[in-house]
């Protein structure tokens, strides 16, 4: 799939943000006041930078208020009522902490909870997708909460960020690798395509001589060398130098901003390749995955 | 949970207005359906009533939307301002462009016309253009038949009057077996696709025989991938075959056929001839009598196994010949590479359904003799070619080779088998001879273009016996040029070998690019001068409706429109779109005006005719007859009540033979663009010997008095060639061209090894190249719709060669003929004859051509083969030009190229690359709509 | 709108002939030809005269190489366009139910003044049958023609897709795979229709009848000589050929 800038932002960047409001709703980092401010401002902020870049690449984006009529059916449209839900729900919760120095537990856990199904509904959007079989697992939505929960950890500042991040790149390399072989487990090949199993099948000629729609959004090569390289970059900078760092360093903001921006850096790396390699079965038609 | 589905409208109104014409996209001429909305063309379809494609139409008809509002439209007539070649011109007037071709013109015709040379690409008026040019008194005048596959046409009206496509086609619906040759998805495309699709559906079988597998050959039930240039020798195997088990319409081949004809066997100038009575007809022996008697007795059974004073029968001479071991499968297997039991299966299968799965039709008729049958019988066994087998130096022999298959089948012109579209068949000797007497300010003798039964039917100066014709078509070199040769007169012309000429014009004829063979060496040519300074063609004359390659080497530019902007029409004098149960010919009209100031070719021509004041254009007193092309098309007469429209004369009753109607126009229109008459059921087979048919076509003024015919297994005008060869004739062909004239000028077919094969060992593959068939006849390159489709033309190679070479997906390679050299990009192909390598014809574009950018792949990418051809074959130091075409009809033989592959880095861009040319129209908007 | 309707009885839909499809690309044309002024937007091409010309088309067609374990390579030809999935997976994802599938004959469409834009369907559908306009910025896909198979306007004979209508070759067909006595179900049947990626679980109505079995010519019994004309000669083989007459 072509790793368009605008998905990639949007995933990270929301998720980030959910995952920090969750952390902050659930009350695991209990902050009131300009410490509040800042929280939940980063957290609001990085939620719905998300959510404005996803709309970049939307055709018609003036038409986006559509997006919340289809919740019974589509995961997209459920992304748009959950987010809109837990912004909503988690604004007085934040308006508390910060102007009234208050924290409202029962909210702000409910709150969270709808953050956590935001996330969960971003992830159901690629899971959903039989036709990426890297993405059509559980893997996927676990790998988005992985990052919610231990990016919002991190900027949340809690004490187990390191562990959760620990526990992040390990799943992050294990998913990684599960989705090497999926295509082919759910067997699908050329021949399944075309239905021309009478023998070997590869394709002659494409239908036209240049690029369409479907080659650019759908069929990414990445050279095997160069994912495993930035496979190794993700896990590195996602997970592993964001623990170290909050583990060596002393704690404070600048340690926090210092593995924030590690995580993120990481981040951006892990889904521009979550993107990237995964082969939509299109490709067959193309000879290409 | 309740869903709402928005409403549409499922009854939109679809057009304003439908206009229906013909379309122009190759030579299948379909008619259409162009629909308009405010007067612009908004959808275009097939006419469901039309005879050629009953409805269809194939993806250049579809998107002929994008060939009307093409950005490469020229616009206005345009005079050359810098060097040839450099693509500056200005714009002028037409009456200042008009002006300046009679100032060039009117001294020519008064004082040497033969300096005018005017030949036609792809004209679809060539009946109109040869009068004009007769009219103006040059000889040097032809089409562009002997580039594209005038061995097939040539070979099939000497051997049975008429060959495939515009003269004939299998019975589609009924024949059980098709066999296509060569690289056929050229021409007749819409209704050879129906028909594969007829065949199909009725469970019938469909096999190919072409190194290639794409297109018709994709779905053909069975694939032979033959060695290119051995079709011939592949179908004498099958006639071996076929006569070795008796598997021959012994029947057929005596009563409609020459077989029972006797040659004469004696020594002198008479050997090989046909023994003929007093009156100069053919005689058989009569099975009945044993007598001699003229072959179209009154109830005649001739004698194929006669032997009458030492002579034998055509067949015997026939039967003896391909029975010999020569053609034993076994023995050409290797040579054509297809394995000898494939050999004799095709045999078989080809005897199998002809003699086994015969048609009986309840239709009795009548023939030539007077003898009534109540039935109509027939084989129903099909065959097609034509390009693939024609562009070899041996096309003529195997085309020939191939229509006698037929012929000893008994599959022509019965159910089930070949059937010819009216006018045809219409056998050579019922053909003009070729002209080429000319004098100044005078017609030419007559029509330019024939079939010469003998040497005295020469294109040679009666005076010195050189060369009359620029081109030297109806030579020694190419007795039998029935098309002419488009493809030397610019070498010609520059080399003043047979002489030079002043003013060349061309229409639709792209020379400096795809349609000429070593184009780099022709833009050079053209803009090659003599020692005075002055250009070798010191002028040219251009028409072209596109910003083509040519553009820029012409001097003179009349911008001509497009084709849903002109008036034409396909005429029976010419080319028309019959079908085997119709005669029917069709219109072109302008069912949009052009918005540019640009005029049709053909009512310029008329215009220029009449400031030339050329005798059929003009009348006693020197004013012009014509208004314009339409006029032309409704008054003019070949002869008396016979015109270019054959529909609506007289009062508008009348079909065939009738007074000019002045509302014929309006009649085709309203009748959909086309006129047709049915064939009577009666006369629907068996035409060359059919009373029925033969009085049907009188009636319709194909010709004036019945024209029955025996079809020639033995060609006797090549026989006497081949006499003249031997010493026997007044015209005597130079010492050179002897043995070759005896050699290749055979009465019946033989296979030589095409002349490309001098080659040697060092160049190892065959290189071919075949039109897409969403391009094919199209000038499609400007087509946003299809060039998506073919932007680009990767040199496809087979396996072998593919890994021997260690190629990959993405390479390029340098490919080498005896001519020169290209560097290209190659894809993998396993459907492939193992010598074979081929392309995309056409893709390949100049740089600032046709109004794309400079960058796009067809100039960067795309590539010719073109480079690789040559017009003469290697040079072989005896002081002669010898060319690159078959040495009987002088057809250009692309496909003799030989060639030798490496594996090279990529380049920038494919090799040779040529530098851009400034485009004469503004460049094209970016995005569409 | 993005629910699937309950399964139509009537299920419109193309069955193509791999058997008889010769690639000549008509159907590609006339289909960006009706559809560039029929339904919705227009299918615009982008840098259409130049480097990168990439347009909009709602069908075409790929040409695929087999190679038997023997005999010789095939070449198949393989048009393809939405084949109106049963269970269409680009209908449930869209979020604004711009994509549907019709209850009453099963044509799955994109009302486009409710299209966003965001191209799940297309990412959701196996065949590549969606392609977002580049100008337009809505998603455009075959619409079996809706507007010429129940169009007043046409003749009776006319109401069929595009493609239909121009195939030169035959080898498209339109009709109902919901009615088991159509002429398409029957030649589904008779010819083995397959559907395209079923492990994709999408029960697309659109069916593929596959090529026919090829190169099967040596399976033909050769010829019988009439006799060893190397032992009889020329003669003898004529006086028998001739004793046929």
């Amino acid at each position: 799939m072509h790793p368009a800038p605008s998905v990639i932002l949007f995933t990270v960047l929301s998720g980030l943000g959910f995952g920090l409001l969750a952390m902050l709703g659930l009350g695991a980092a209990p902050v009131t006041g300009w410490a509040a401010f800042v929280a939940y401002g980063a957290g609001f902020g990085l939620a719905v930078a998300g959510l404005l870049a996803s709309t970049f690449h939307l055709g018609n984006p003036q038409r986006a208020l559509r997006a919340f009529t289809q919740w019974r059916t589509s995961w997209l449209s459920r992304e748009a009522w959950a987010s809109v839900a837990a912004l909503g729900l988690m604004a007085p919760v934040a308006a508390s902490a910060v102007f009234m120095g208050r924290l409202m537990p029962a909210l702000g856990a409910v709150a969270a909870v709808l953050c956590l199904i935001t996330v969960l509904t971003t992830s159901m959007i690629y899971t959903q997708l039989r036709t990426v079989p890297r993405w059509n697992h559980w893997t996927t939505p676990a790998l988005f909460f992985g990052h919610a929960v231990a990016g919002g950890a991190l900027l949340a500042g809690l004490g187990n960020a390191p562990i959760l991040l620990g526990l992040l790149g390990l799943f992050m390399a294990l998913s990684f690798r599960a989705g090497d072989a999926r295509f082919a487990e759910r067997g699908h090949t050329l021949a399944t395509a075309t239905g021309l199993g009478h023998g070997k099948v590869r394709s002659f000629a494409p239908p036209h001589t240049g690029t369409n729609y479907l080659m650019r959004e759908m069929i990414h090569v990445v050279g095997r060398k160069h994912a495993l390289k930035l496979r190794v970059i993700a896990v590195v900078f996602a997970a592993v130098l964001p623990a170290v760092a909050l583990v060596l360093l002393p704690a404070g903001l600048a340690t926090t901003l210092v593995a924030a921006a590690f995580h993120l850096i990481g981040a951006f790396a892990g889904r521009w390749l979550f993107f990237a390699e995964a082969e939509h079965v299109v490709g067959l038609y193309y000879g290409k995955r | 949970m309740t869903r709402h589905e928005p409403r549409i409208d499922t009854s939109p109104k679809v057009s304003d207005e439908v206009r229906r014409t013909t379309c122009y996209m190759c030579a299948c001429r379909c008619g259409i359906n162009v629909h308009l909305t405010s007067g612009k063309v908004t959808y275009i379809e097939g006419n469901r009533d039309h005879p050629v494609n009953k409805g269809v139409l194939c993806a250049k008809g579809s998107s002929g939307i994008m060939q009307v509002t093409a950005p490469s439209r020229l616009r206005k007539p345009m005079r050359r301002v810098g060097p040839r070649g450099s693509g500056a011109f200005e714009e002028i007037s037409w009456d200042e462009a008009l002006g300046i071709a009679t100032q060039w013109l009117a001294p020519l015709r008064a004082t040497a016309p033969e300096k005018f040379a005017f030949f036609t690409g792809r004209d679809q008026s060539q009946s109109f253009t040869s009068l004009w040019a007769q009219s103006f008194g040059t000889p040097n005048y032809a089409a562009h038949g002997g580039f594209c596959s005038v061995n097939m046409a040539a070979a099939g009206i000497y051997t049975m009057g008429g060959a495939f496509w515009e003269f004939g086609q299998p019975d589609w619906d009924r024949t059980r077996l098709f066999v296509l040759f060569g690289v056929a998805e050229d021409h007749d495309s819409n209704p050879i696709k129906m028909g594969i699709g007829k065949i199909k559906e009725r469970g019938g079988r469909v096999i190919g025989v072409n190194p290639i597998r794409t297109g018709y050959n994709a779905v053909a039930d069975d694939w032979i991938g033959i060695t290119p240039g051995t079709d011939g020798l592949l179908i004498l195997s099958v006639i071996h075959e076929l006569l070795g088990a008796g598997k021959v319409d012994l029947d057929y081949l005596s009563r409609w056929t020459n077989a029972g004809c006797l040659i004469d066997e004696t020594e002198g100038d008479e050997k090989g001839l046909l023994l003929r009575d007093d009156l100069g007809k053919p005689l058989v022996i009569d099975r009945r009598t044993g007598d001699a008697v003229p072959y179209d007795t009154a109830g005649v059974r001739p004698d194929l196994g006669a032997v009458h004073k030492g002579c034998r029968t055509v067949f015997q001479h026939m039967a003896e010949r391909y029975l010999g071991a020569d053609y034993a499968p076994e023995a050409v297997a290797d040579r054509c590479g297809v394995p000898a039991a494939r050999i004799r299966a095709l045999a078989a299968e080809i005897a199998d359904v002809a003699f086994n799965q015969t048609i009986e039709l309840d239709q009795t008729w009548t023939d030539f003799r007077g003898e009534t049958h109540d039935k109509m019988v027939g084989r129903p066994v099909t065959f097609h070619a034509m390009r693939g087998i024609s562009a070899h130096s041996n096309g003529f022999q195997t085309a020939r080779a191939l229509h006698v298959l037929q012929i000893l089948l008994g599959t022509v012109e019965v159910p089930g088998g070949f059937r010819f579209k009216p006018p045809y068949p219409k056998p050579a000797h019922a053909h003009p001879t070729p002209h080429s007497v000319y004098m100044p300010g005078r017609p030419l003798d007559g029509p330019h273009l024939g079939f010469p039964q003998g040497p005295e039917h020469l294109a040679l100066k009666l005076d010195d016996q050189s060369p009359a014709r620029i081109d030297k078509a109806f030579t020694w070199e190419n007795p039998l040029s029935a098309h002419g040769l488009m493809h030397m007169v610019i070498p010609n012309a520059v080399a003043g070998d047979p002489y030079r000429i002043d003013t060349l014009m061309l229409y639709m004829a792209n020379m400096s690019w795809n349609s000429s063979m070593n184009t780099g060496e022709v833009m050079e040519m053209l803009t090659r001068k003599d020692g005075n300074g002055d250009y070798m063609i010191p002028r040219i004359i251009y028409s072209d409706a596109y910003a083509s390659e040519m553009v820029a080497y012409a001097d003179l530019i009349l911008p001509d429109t497009t084709y849903l902007e002109r008036h034409d029409c396909i005429s029976l004098l010419d080319r028309p779109i019959c079908e085997a149960d119709h005669a029917a010919d069709a219109i072109r009209w302008p069912v949009v005006e052009p918005d540019r100031d640009v005029r049709g070719f053909q009512s310029v021509l008329v215009d220029l005719a009449g400031r030339l004041g050329l005798p059929a254009f003009v009348t006693d007193d020197g004013r012009p007859k014509y208004r314009d092309y339409a006029d032309y098309m409704v008054n003019h007469q070949r002869r008396p009540g016979v015109g270019p429209l054959f529909g609506f004369r007289g009062h508008g009753k009348d079909v065939g033979r009738g007074a000019p109607n002045p509302n014929q126009i309006n009649a085709y229109i309203a009748n959909g663009g086309f006129f047709a008459a049915e064939v009577p059921d009666e006369a629907k087979f068996f035409k060359p010997w059919n009373r029925a048919y033969q009085d049907w076509a009188v009636g319709m003024g194909f010709y004036d008095t019945p024209q029955p015919y025996v079809f020639q297994l033995y060609c006797e005008p090549m026989r006497r060639f081949q006499l003249a060869a031997e010493g026997y004739h007044e015209r005597q062909p130079p010492d050179h061209l002897r043995d070759r004239i005896r050699a290749t000028m055979d009465p019946l077919p033989i296979w030589y090894e095409p002349f490309g094969e001098e080659a040697g060992a060092a160049y190892p593959l065959h290189a071919l190249t075949q039109r897409p068939m969403a391009m094919y006849h199209s000038w499609g390159s400007q087509n946003a719709w299809l060039r998506q489709i073919h932007g680009v033309n990767p040199l496809y190679v087979p396996t072998n060669v593919w890994e021997a070479q260690g190629f990959r997906e993405g390479d390029w390679a340098r490919l080498t003929s005896p001519n020169g050299t290209i560097t290209v990009p190659v894809a993998h192909m396993a459907a492939l004859n193992g010598d074979t390598v081929w392309t995309w014809n056409a893709i390949g574009k100049r740089k600032g051509a046709w109004a794309l950018s400079p960058d796009a792949p067809e100039a960067t990418r795309g590539f010719l083969l073109n480079h690789l051809i040559s017009e003469l074959l290697p040079e072989r130091g005896d002081g002669h030009r010898w060319s690159n075409s078959d040495p009987i009809t002088g057809q250009a033989a692309w496909f003799d190229l030989r060639v030798k592959i490496e594996r090279v880095d990529a380049p920038d861009e494919a090799q040779p690359a040529f530098p851009p040319i400034p485009s004469p129209v503004p460049p094209a908007r970016r995005n569409r709509p | 709108m993005t629910a699937l309707p309950p399964p139509s009885a009537k299920k419109l839909g193309l069955v193509i002939d791999l058997d008889t499809c010769v690639g000549c690309h008509a159907c590609v044309t006339a289909c960006k030809g009706w559809n560039d002024q029929g339904y919705g937007a227009p299918l615009s091409d982008q840098d259409a005269w130049g480097a990168n010309p990439s347009g909009t088309f709602l069908n075409r067609v790929h040409s695929y190489e087999v190679t038997p374990e023997t005999g010789a390579p095939q070449l198949v030809h393989f048009p393809k366009s939405c084949l109106h999935c049963e269970n269409a997976p680009c209908v449930t994802v869209c979020p604004t139910g711009a994509s549907y599938k019709r209850a009453e004959d099963g044509i799955v469409l994109v009302n486009e003044s409710a299209c966003i834009g965001c191209g799940l369907c297309a990412w959701a559908c196996p065949y590549g049958a969606r392609e977002l306009d580049q100008a337009a910025g809505v998603m455009k896909k075959c619409t079996l023609c809706v507007d010429r198979i129940y169009n007043e306007n046409l003749p009776e004979v006319d109401r069929v897709p595009a493609c239909v209508r121009t195939c030169p070759a035959g080898a498209r067909h339109f009709g109902d795979l919901g009615d088991p006595d159509s002429a398409v179900s029957q030649l589904v049947a008779e010819r083995g229709g397959m559907e395209l990626m079923p492990e994709q679980g999408t029960r697309p109505v659109n069916r593929y009848l596959p090529p026919r079995p090829k190169d099967r010519l040596e399976e033909t019994a050769p010829l019988a000589p009439l006799l060893d004309i190397q032992a009889t000669g020329f003669a003898g083989w004529l006086d028998r050929l001739l004793d046929r007459i």
